[in-house]
């Protein structure tokens, strides 16, 4: 237990200290900012739109920190040390989830309270934007991981992360752009399911792909 | 992750034979070791040496024949699996916490490759042969029982590989096994010289 704190604390050590941090949470707020010149100043425009705007600003800030997170600890020959010590690649996996969970969710929700004020989010929309984001986000954490793992090495890995993650996401996408509609129904729930499905089976697949990666 | 049991180290391998890239790497393989054994895997570039220690950790599985093995494995290859910018007692001790390795042990190992001086120079620094050493410290301090050795010489000054020698008579005294894959002729006694030719059978 005391190996997998130590292997999830290395990779927030890692996401913080390569520019994990600050990357998605730039991007994120960078959206945020340049939304409101595209649609104009106007103030329900924004409001009914700009929730949407942020999910999808979660959704790619995903991707950013793809290339660092497996590549170089498969040519630096941690995951094989990893494995020689009795680590399943699952098990790898799931530290690397949780890792992003915390270097890369954690930061994202606190820049969508500052994302929602930028764009003029009423706050009765805050509460609903940041429980379904909190939701959603171990699932792109380990959308992240997966992919990852599957481009590792691969040239363009970064094209071809965008387009393993884009339909993967788009249920999450759907039911956490309708927990802001006006009748929200049992949006959050089924964003709670899709988002536990995904977490849930992305160690597998990503263990999967690091296993068969390894030559 | 392991626990660790007292347990005899012990290695086997049987008829084994590998294929990869469609290409027959090891065919027709077997060797044997017990505790004490130092075991020096001799061939050209290519003829399987990297792929046959690979084997042995774990890390490939073998197209037929079978491997057998006791005791707990520390792999020095030729990716350092420290990390870059830590300095080098912090990326050492990562791993040596891994292993449950004690600070004694750590000391032992960064002693035994005059690293002690280098310690607080991040790991993105080392010139070559001090990388080698930092990748043979961790293998050092983890008290493992069987080493795995890929060319463990290569980029060593001759001081070091004087210190390389005595670390693994050292660990061979002491009951566990090493696997010293290198192109040179053993420098240490050996109780097996295994060479490997270009179709990776032992000549």
């Amino acid at each position: 237990m005391m190996s997998f704190i130590a292997l999830v604390a290395r990779e927030v050590r890692l996401a913080w200290t390569g520019g994990g941090l600050w990357l998605p949470v730039v991007f994120y707020l960078a959206v945020a900012t340049l939304f409101p010149f595209v649609t104009g100043p106007d103030k329900a425009l924004l409001a009914r739109t700009g929730g949407g705007i942020l999910w999808i600003a979660a959704l790619l800030a995903t991707l950013l920190p793809i290339e660092r997170l497996i590549l170089p600890d498969r040519q630096s020959g941690v995951l094989d040390q990893l494995a020689l010590r009795g680590w399943s690649d699952e098990l790898v996996a799931t530290a690397k989830i949780a890792g992003q969970i915390v270097a890369f969710a954690l930061p994202l929700l606190l820049a969508t309270i500052v994302g929602s004020a930028l764009i003029g989010l009423p706050e009765a929309q805050l509460g609903t934007l940041l429980l379904g984001l909190a939701l959603a986000l171990p699932a792109l954490a380990g959308l992240s991981v997966m992919i990852a793992a599957l481009t590792a090495g691969l040239s363009g890995a970064s094209a071809l992360g965008g387009l393993l993650l884009v339909p993967i996401t788009i249920p999450l996408l759907i039911f956490g752009a309708g927990t802001l509609a006006e009748g929200p129904g049992n949006a959050m729930q089924l964003l709670a399911a899709t988002s536990l499905a995904i977490t849930a089976l992305s160690p597998f697949a990503a263990g999967a792909a690091l296993r068969a990666g390894r030559t | 992750m392991s626990s660790r049991q007292a347990s005899v180290p012990s290695l086997s391998l049987e008829n084994v034979a590998v294929i990869r890239g469609n290409r027959l790497v090891l065919d027709g393989l077997s060797v044997s070791a017990r505790a004490g054994d130092v075991i020096w895997i001799r061939g050209a570039n290519g003829c399987g040496k990297s792929t046959l220690l690979r084997l042995v950790a774990g890390l490939l599985t073998v197209t037929s024949g079978t491997i057998h093995s006791e005791g707990h494995m520390a792999l020095a290859d030729e990716n350092m699996a420290l990390d870059a910018n830590m300095t080098v007692e912090a990326a050492l001790r990562f791993w040596a916490d891994m292993d449950g390795a004690s600070a004694d042990a750590r000391d032992a190992a960064l002693t035994a490759m005059d690293l002690q001086n280098l310690v607080h120079i991040p790991v993105r620094f080392l010139s070559t042969g001090q990388r080698k050493r930092a990748s043979i410290a961790r293998v050092l301090a983890s008290n493992a029982d069987v080493w795995l050795m890929d060319e463990p010489y290569n980029g060593l000054d001759s001081a070091s590989c004087a210190r390389l020698d005595q670390a693994i008579i050292a660990r061979a005294a002491s009951g566990g096994i090493v696997l010293v894959a290198a192109h040179q002729p053993p420098s240490i006694n050996v109780a097996m010289s295994l060479i490997l030719d270009s179709q990776g059978v032992a000549a």
